[in-house]
């Protein structure tokens, strides 16, 4: 399972910021902390923003600050801000749908890109699950538990 | 809130089967009446039916069992059912009543707990979460029986 980079750059950025409520981190502290350019943190965090789970604070010490419930928030909410992760069951994505356009022309490929498309619908369908199980304070938790580590 | 964790007792059987009903929109007497024979007694060793009270009233339950090679696996508990009234979810008793379970499991030597969910329960999923839990080297799988 890999995720896009802004995507990875806005779970960084929105689990830094949860982990200081209330605090404001400065855009370029979290964007020098996790190697994002500044360019792109922008982008990601202007979208946070719109979702209502960061807000910009402006001026001298201005940043951002994490404004969601962190025991509410999950993975899978900051996921879907900036990608589709998994295909509805039965729709089998792409593959699926190119396959049952081409119905009836060869129905032996058809075939197995119909059942390569379950295996995939089946990943995604875990990997949703996992991220939809996770909420941003259960994170916190895994992180301070790999500082210990 | 104050609640005690206590073994299950035939008298809150009722208001198990309402927490239950309320969770899954389907009341299941029967099944809930088996469950308490075959775990609430307390007299089988490793089997743990634990309930929730607060003043008089059932906020919740939990139900496990210590299980040999269950699936090719060592020796571990299993957390089967958890259930916490609506109302007073978010309060701590949910992981009040799988604390509980836990120790027991400890007591008997266990040191590794298991639950099995269905992918699309979000609520009970984040719970077991929260607590720590990760996925297990396991898969489960199913077929149709034509």
């Amino acid at each position: 399972m890999r995720l896009q980079k802004n995507t990875l750059f806005a779970l960084c950025s929105v689990l830094e910021a949860a982990s200081r409520p209330g605090e404001v981190l400065p855009a370029g502290a979290i964007a020098r902390t996790y190697g994002i350019s500044p360019h792109h943190l922008a982008k990601v965090l202007r979208t946070l923003a719109r979702a209502g789970l960061v807000e910009s604070a402006r001026g001298v010490g201005g940043g951002y600050r994490f404004v969601g419930n962190a025991r509410r928030v999950t993975l899978m909410d900051v996921i879907e801000l900036f990608e589709r992760v998994g295909a509805a069951p039965g729709a089998g994505g792409r593959r699926g749908r190119r396959a049952a356009r081409g119905a009836g022309e060869n129905s032996g490929s058809v075939a197995v890109e119909r059942a390569l498309a379950a295996v995939l619908a089946e990943i995604d369908e875990i990997a949703v699950a996992t991220f939809r199980s996770i909420s941003l304070a259960t994170m916190l938790k895994l992180v301070a538990r790999a500082r210990r580590a | 809130m104050n609640v005690q964790v206590r073994t299950v007792q035939p008298g809150d059987l009722a208001q198990v089967v309402a927490i239950d009903a309320e969770a899954t929109r389907l009341a299941k007497p029967e099944y809930w009446e088996d469950i308490l024979r075959r775990y609430g007694s307390g007299r089988r060793r490793g089997r743990f039916f634990l309930v929730a009270e607060s003043g008089g009233r059932i906020e919740g339950y939990i139900v496990g069992e210590v299980r040999d090679w269950e699936f090719g696996s060592p020796r571990c508990g299993w957390v089967f059912a958890i259930g916490v009234r609506p109302a007073v979810r978010q309060s701590g008793i949910g992981s009040r009543l799988l604390a509980a379970i836990v120790e027991g499991f400890r007591s008997l030597g266990v040191t590794k707990v298991r639950t099995l969910l269905a992918r699309d329960n979000h609520l009970v999923l984040s719970f077991f979460r929260s607590q720590g839990m990760m996925a297990a080297p396991f898969i489960p799988l199913e077929m149709d029986i034509e």
